[in-house]
C-alpha cells in the first residue's frame, strides 16, 4: 500500500513546473507571480508608506507586514466566502515571520511596508507560492535584503516515502487509501545560509525522515531559488534597455 | 488643488488628454477566457493598465421563497489593495459595494441568464451562480473591464457534476451556462463639461461625474447609474447615451 511512486510520475525532488514572473502589477512598488503547476500566487509590495495606527511606529525601522488571502473561485471545492479567515491571518503571519529576518527596513523609521499576497488558483502549496512571490516582489520594489527566502512543501507518505512539492491528490493520499498517513511540511529556507525562517508540519513523522525532508527541501529551494533569480534579472534588464 | 487634478481638468479644457487619447476613445481592450482552472468559468480582461479577474463558482442551494423556482444570482467585488494604493483590506467599500451591484444590474435586468432555467427541483434545488470580481491592477474605468469580464467568464462557464445530492467539483461537464443576452455596461464621464470615456486613474481622480449604462445588442439599455454629485442636463444625457450605444458595439466586437 505504501506510496512509491508518483501519481504525476514526477521524481521524488521534482517540483511541479513553475513559471515566474516580475513586475506584473504597474501599481506597485513591487510585483510578481509565481505558479506551480495548477497553484497560482501573485504578490505585490506598497511602500515604505506611513504606519496606522501610530503606537505601532517603530522610530528606528519600517515594519514589515504581510497579508495573504485566496480569491472566492481559487478553491477546488466550493466558493470561499471572502475576507480573512482564521487560516488566511496565521498564514500571512508565518508568511511575514518566514520573510522579515531578511529584511533591513531601518532606512525608512516609523514606516510599514506592505506585502499583499493573493491567491487566484489552488492546487496545495499556496503559502509556500505566495512566500516565493512574496520574495521576488520585494526584491522588485529594491528593498536591502540579506537573501531571497524559498519556500517548498515536502511530503512524507507513512513515514517512508519523502517527495517535494505535493498537489492535492498527494496531499490528501490518506483520504483515498493510498496511504495511510501523509506528512505535510511546508518549510522557508534561505538559500545562501540554509537556514529555515518557516517550518510547518502536519501530519505523522520520524526525526530521521523530517530531516530526510528537510535536506530535499535545501536541495529543491536551492533550484527554486535560480529560477527565481533569472526571474528577477529578466526584470531589471528590461528596466535598463528603457 | 492636487497639481496633477488641476493639470487634467486644464487639459480637458484645451479638448486634450493625459495619456494624448481622444475624447471617445478607450485603451487597449484584452480579454482572456479560461484563465482560472479551480472556476467554472473566469475571465481576465486588461483594459489598458486596468486588470480584473472574474471567476464563476456554481453551487446548488434553496431558492429564496419569492423565486421558488429561480435560481440565485450573486455578484461580488474585492478592490484587492494589491490593485492600487487606494485600496485598503477590509469589509467592502462603498466603492466595491457600488461595483458589484452595477454589473449585477446589468446582468440581472437583461435576463441574460434565464434564471428559471438554473432551477432543479421547485422549492427545493436551484443553481446558484457566484460572480466574483477581483482587481488585479486598478487603472480607472473599473465598471467597464468588470462588466465585459463578467459577462466573458459567464460565457466560458460549465456546469460541474451534480447527482441530485451533491456537486462534484472534480468533475466538470460539456453542458455549458445558456447565456441569452450580452449586457455590456459603458461609463461616459464629464469632466470640466467634455464628456469623456475610459478615465485612467488620474482622470477618475479630476472627474465631475458619471453615468454607466448598460447596453445590448440592439441598443436597449437595461440599467443606469449616476454617480457624483454634479448634475447633468437632460440634452447631456441625450449625449451620453448615444455615446454609450455606440461605444458598446466597439467593445462587443472584441468579446
Amino acid at each position: 500500500m505504501t506510496y512509491t511512486k508518483r501519481k504525476d510520475k514526477r521524481k521524488m525532488d521534482e517540483t511541479r513546473p513553475i513559471i515566474a514572473k516580475v513586475g506584473i502589477i504597474p501599481n506597485a512598488k513591487g510585483s510578481a507571480s509565481f505558479t506551480i503547476g495548477k497553484t497560482t500566487a501573485y504578490a505585490a509590495v506598497y511602500g515604505p508608506r506611513e504606519l496606522h495606527p501610530k503606537f505601532l511606529q517603530d522610530p528606528k525601522t519600517g515594519k514589515l507586514r504581510c497579508n495573504y488571502n485566496m480569491m472566492p473561485f481559487s478553491g477546488t471545492g466550493e466558493r470561499i466566502r471572502p475576507g480573512p479567515s482564521r487560516r488566511s491571518k496565521e498564514i500571512s503571519m508565518v508568511t511575514q515571520n518566514a520573510l522579515a529576518s531578511v529584511m533591513d527596513l531601518s532606512d525608512y523609521p516609523n514606516t510599514v511596508v506592505d506585502v499583499f499576497v493573493e491567491i487566484p488558483q489552488a492546487d496545495a502549496g499556496t503559502r509556500c507560492a505566495g512566500i516565493c512571490a512574496a520574495s521576488m516582489a520585494l526584491a522588485d520594489a529594491g528593498f536591502k535584503m540579506k537573501d531571497i527566502p524559498v519556500s517548498i512543501a515536502i511530503a512524507v507518505a507513512d513515514n517512508k516515502t519523502v517527495f517535494a512539492d505535493p498537489d492535492y491528490a498527494e496531499e490528501t493520499l490518506n483520504q483515498t487509501g493510498e496511504a495511510e498517513h501523509v506528512a505535510d511540511i511546508a518549510v522557508t529556507i534561505l538559500p545562501r545560509t540554509g537556514q529555515v525562517t518557516h517550518l510547518q508540519m502536519d501530519g505523522m513523522v520520524s526525526k530521521e525522515k523530517l530531516f530526510e525532508a528537510l535536506e530535499m527541501a535545501k536541495a529543491v529551494t536551492k533550484k527554486i531559488n535560480e529560477t527565481l533569480k533569472v526571474a528577477l534579472k529578466e526584470q531589471f534588464k528590461v528596466e535598463a534597455s528603457k | 488643488m492636487n497639481p496633477i487634478i488641476q493639470h487634467v481638468r486644464d487639459l480637458i479644457k484645451q479638448g486634450k488628454r493625459l495619456d494624448a487619447r481622444k475624447m471617445d476613445e478607450y485603451r487597449d481592450l484584452s480579454v482572456e477566457t479560461g484563465v482560472v482552472k479551480t472556476a467554472e468559468g473566469s475571465a481576465h480582461v486588461k483594459l489598458g493598465k486596468t486588470e480584473v479577474i472574474i471567476g464563476i463558482k456554481l453551487s446548488v442551494g434553496a431558492p429564496y421563497p419569492d423565486t421558488p423556482d429561480e435560481g440565485a444570482l450573486m455578484v461580488s467585488a474585492e478592490l484587492m489593495p494589491m490593485s492600487s494604493p487606494k485600496f485598503e483590506s477590509g469589509p467592502p467599500s462603498i466603492k466595491s459595494i457600488e461595483l458589484a451591484r452595477v454589473i449585477d444590474r446589468g446582468i440581472r435586468e437583461s435576463h441574460a441568464i434565464d434564471q428559471k432555467k438554473l432551477c432543479i427541483t421547485s422549492r427545493e434545488k436551484v443553481w446558484m451562480v457566484s460572480i466574483d470580481i477581483c482587481t488585479i491592477n486598478a487603472d480607472g474605468n473599473l465598471f467597464d473591464a468588470a462588466g465585459v469580464a463578467a459577462i466573458a467568464a459567464l460565457k466560458d462557464t460549465k456546469y460541474p457534476a451534480f447527482d441530485g445530492e451533491t456537486v462534484d467539483y472534480k468533475e466538470m461537464t460539456d453542458k455549458p451556462l445558456v447565456i441569452d443576452k450580452v449586457p455590456i455596461p459603458v461609463t461616459i464621464s464629464k469632466l470640466n463639461d467634455q464628456l469623456i470615456v475610459d478615465l485612467a486613474d488620474n482622470e477618475e481622480a479630476a472627474e465631475d461625474g458619471r453615468v454607466t449604462a448598460t447596453i445590448l445588442e440592439d441598443g436597449t439599455i437595461c440599467s443606469i447609474q449616476k454617480g457624483g454629485p454634479i448634475p447633468f442636463t437632460s440634452e447631456e444625457l441625450g449625449k451620453v447615451i448615444d455615446l454609450a450605444i455606440e461605444k458598446s458595439k466597439e467593445i462587443r466586437a472584441k468579446l
